[in-house]
């Protein structure tokens, strides 16, 4: 009698647990059978056509807060509905949410009509088949290729394929810094080189106070800039083939520089090696230290209170003074795309969308709003690009910054390489030597972890 | 086993109502054997459908994808995926091999974390369901103050401990340094080798209060003549602990220990909000360790097969842990 109950409660248990157990990455939903039709018809749609139709709108979060992005986005789809009569459902999602948004959208082929993307993704998510291609007679229906610049439209997928996605707002990084800190410390001109960031940063670095601010625990941050000081040299983190070349020594070197500041020049505080929540912006704009990295920082920094008159932005450093070509590239090419679903079923009021999106008006408005750049060419000369920041943020667009490898694997790149080099700085903070060999270790281990491309 | 009611007399059919005489025989004795048999099942069957809906389905389609080889390539018709057979489970397990070895890693720091964790939780439980036994002035105001963790919103909590676990500016450097001076420097808590024991401090402070809870509703059921018996005897506070508290909340003992230790091992929570979804070496659970080769790497099958492998575990252990704590009952009863 007893062990019957006993096998019973173990049965009843054992079920239990497997309910409880058991975090299977089932990914749910069906086959959709609408395949969007590469390209488009060639000629944009009649408006007047599209009437009453109604297209959702992923927004990405741009501004200080989704109900900021709302605030900022509802008007002009207002704009759009009134001049089109297409209304747009809108949703702004967050970054920590957007790609798994899109993710379980696309597999269950229930997802929004119109989405942003961040540039980096363009080509994993091309590979998807989720995304509806931008061959040329898509583009002919939003004014063309041309009005882009080139390098927002090398980031929008894979060299040699069709676009997977428009260029909506632009970025790149310049080196932020504080013009009182360097005048108290005697330095006329913010750095050029990098030796030069690291001298003048120790002359800063002092009394609680730090040359410079990294933010050495967000995976992306650390990517933007090992793939910068990597392309300076000459390395890529892909070979032609998509195969990862993490270690090799121009890579590893890349690497070490950048973990440097904390481990052996100590130019950026332990502390940053936990940074993850932009803590770097509050460090320069509450003056704690000196100079940043960062893309766009303008609406940010004087959210924190600083004025635009206190700080100046140069192009980040090279290795060498006036270097040109990839020893040139100071920023990867920052931004966000525009994409329509390749499941939609409505496909040409969402181009409509794309256009009214990308026409230089709304260009003008848009960029000037979140404070980035207009990837198209003809909105860039608007007097609200012209403040001086981001006439050099501008200049490092058109001059010197470089898409990320646009290859399938790129998000897989992100996350191994990223938070590798966020614990090679938790180890630089902890007191440990970062020499060449632990960073390849680290790097070998991460590139091991890559899937076959 | 209950009496059952006699069966009412089915009422007679009316002129009219088009039933036979046979139908007016049958249906008493379908409802009787309804009622005998087949009504528990009647009514388990919506949570039936629903658990199928929840959880089996999903289990289902997540075992089939570990025999997948389901990537970014091919989400957009994913069933279209190719075969990979067992090859998901032999890369999880070639333990010399770069993935294998990582996850072999997440299962140490997961185990590690787990046991600590529920020991430490079923100690406090313990000790502080045993300590709050009598009645004292102020023991439902304690009582109610020690189950706050256990009441507040799991996020909330855990992003006011990650504030607290910062380097520069949290709570817990400022005791332990400025304030204490314990600590030379002011430690680093949520990256390198302290992160794993800020996790265990997070899950602790979490887990206890269910233990303290489950244990306290076992105290009530352990009738106060034994003490008093046992007190009569010359047993002391320890000896009555020993010999009657703890054998009487054994059969409650071994569910918190089982619940909690699930509840840990599959902890996702804590990790994902304390670090984010790229934790520490350190404190890589198995649990985020599954969900980055899932969502993050985009390879579905080989975050299936480690899923599968996860459940095979755990299904072992329990099974384990409940025949042997069943046989110790068992050999105590007879």
């Amino acid at each position: 009698m007893r062990s019957s109950s006993t096998s019973s409660r173990l049965l009843a248990a054992t079920a239990l647990v497997a309910a409880l157990g058991l975090t299977l990455a089932a990914c749910g939903g069906g086959d959709d059978d609408s395949s969007g039709s590469s390209g488009g018809s060639g000629k944009a749609a009649d408006p007047g056509s599209l009437k009453g139709q109604t297209i959702t709108y992923w927004a990405s979060n741009q501004g200080t807060s989704l109900d900021n992005d709302k605030q900022v986005l509802t008007p002009e789809l207002d704009k759009f509905t009134a001049s089109t009569g297409i209304k747009v459902k809108l949703e702004v999602i967050g970054w920590a949410d957007l790609l798994n948004r899109i993710l379980a959208a696309t597999t269950s082929g229930q997802g929004p009509d119109v989405l942003n993307i961040g540039n980096t993704w363009s080509a994993s998510l091309q590979a998807t088949g989720a995304l509806l291609p931008w061959d040329s007679t898509a583009f002919s229906t939003i004014g063309g290729k041309d009005r882009f610049a080139p390098a927002a439209i090398a980031s929008a997928g894979a060299a040699g394929k069709d676009p997977a996605a428009v260029p909506l707002y632009s970025m790149a990084y310049g080196l932020y810094y504080n013009k009182k800190m360097f005048a108290d410390a005697g330095i006329a001109n913010p750095p050029t080189t990098w030796d030069e960031l690291v001298a003048d940063g120790q002359k800063l670095t002092k009394d609680g106070h730090y040359g410079l601010a990294v933010e050495g625990a967000n995976g992306a941050e650390n990517i933007h800039h090992v793939f910068t000081l990597a392309k300076q040299r000459g390395a890529s983190w892909f070979d032609d083939k998509g195969a990862p070349t993490f270690t090799g020594p121009q890579q590893v070197a890349a690497v070490k520089q950048y973990v440097d500041f904390i481990a052996k020049d100590k130019i950026a505080a332990k502390g940053n090696a936990e940074y993850v929540q932009n803590q770097t912006i509050t460090d320069f704009a509450s003056g704690k230290a000196a100079m940043m990295m960062w893309q766009s920082a303008a609406t940010s920094i004087k959210a924190h209170g600083m004025t635009p008159d206190q700080y100046g932005v140069v192009p980040v450093p090279t290795q060498t003074a006036g270097a040109t070509g990839d020893a040139g590239v100071t920023s990867m090419v920052a931004g966000i795309n525009v994409a329509v679903f390749n499941s939609t079923k409505h496909k040409a009021a969402a181009e409509a969308f794309v256009k009214f999106l990308t026409s230089t008006d709304e260009q003008k408005i848009l960029n000037g709003k979140y404070g980035s750049l207009p990837p198209v060419t003809e909105a860039q000369s608007d007097p609200a690009f012209q403040t001086p920041d981001l006439k050099v943020l501008a200049g490092v667009l058109q001059k010197s910054a470089a898409p990320l490898p646009q290859v399938a694997n790129e998000s897989q790149f992100e996350n191994l390489v990223g938070p590798a080099v966020k614990d090679l700085f938790a180890e630089a903070a902890a007191g440990k030597a970062i020499t060449d060999d632990t960073v390849k270790a680290a790097l070998t281990k991460a590139q091991q972890q890559m899937p076959a491309s | 086993m209950t009496a059952t009611a006699p069966p009412r007399r089915a009422p007679e059919a009316g002129p009219g109502s088009g039933k036979t005489a046979a139908g007016r025989r049958l249906r008493p004795r379908v409802v009787e054997r309804l009622r005998q048999g087949g009504l528990p099942y009647l009514l388990l069957l919506p949570a039936v459908l629903v658990e199928l809906l929840i959880h089996i389905a999903p289990m289902f389609f997540g075992i089939l994808i570990s025999f997948k080889n389901l990537t970014l390539f091919y989400i957009h018709h994913w069933n279209s995926a190719p075969w990979a057979g067992f090859d998901n489970y032999k890369t999880a397990v070639k333990i010399h091999q770069p993935i294998g070895q990582a996850l072999l890693h997440s299962f140490w720091v997961t185990l590690s974390y787990t046991l600590l964790s529920v020991s430490i939780s079923w100690l406090l439980g313990t000790a502080a369901a045993i300590l709050l036994q009598d009645k004292f002035r102020g023991r439902g105001l304690i009582r109610t103050l020690f189950l706050v963790p256990y009441a507040l919103p799991a996020y909330a909590a855990l992003i006011t401990w990650t504030f607290m676990f910062q380097q520069d500016t949290g709570l817990v450097n400022h005791v332990l340094h400025d304030q204490l001076h314990v600590t030379s420097d002011k430690s680093f808590w949520l990256i390198g080798d302290n992160s794993f024991w800020a996790m265990v401090v997070v899950s602790v402070w979490k887990s206890w209060p269910f233990a303290f809870l489950a244990l306290m509703a076992g105290l009530q059921n352990i009738p106060r003549e034994l003490y008093e018996a046992a007190a009569m005897d010359g047993a002391g506070v320890w000896q009555q602990i020993r010999k009657i508290t703890m054998p009487s909340l054994r059969p409650v003992n071994q569910v918190i220990v089982l619940v909690l230790f699930l509840w840990t091992f599959n902890d996702f929570n804590t990790p994902y909000v304390m670090f984010g979804q790229n934790p520490p070496h350190q404190s890589d659970l198995i649990s985020i360790h599954i969900y980055q080769s899932s969502f993050i790497n985009w390879n579905f099958g080989s975050g299936s097969a480690m899923s599968v492998l996860l459940l095979l575990f755990l299904l072992v252990v329990t099974a384990v842990y409940l025949l042997v704590t069943s046989r110790g009952r068992s050999e105590n009863d007879v």
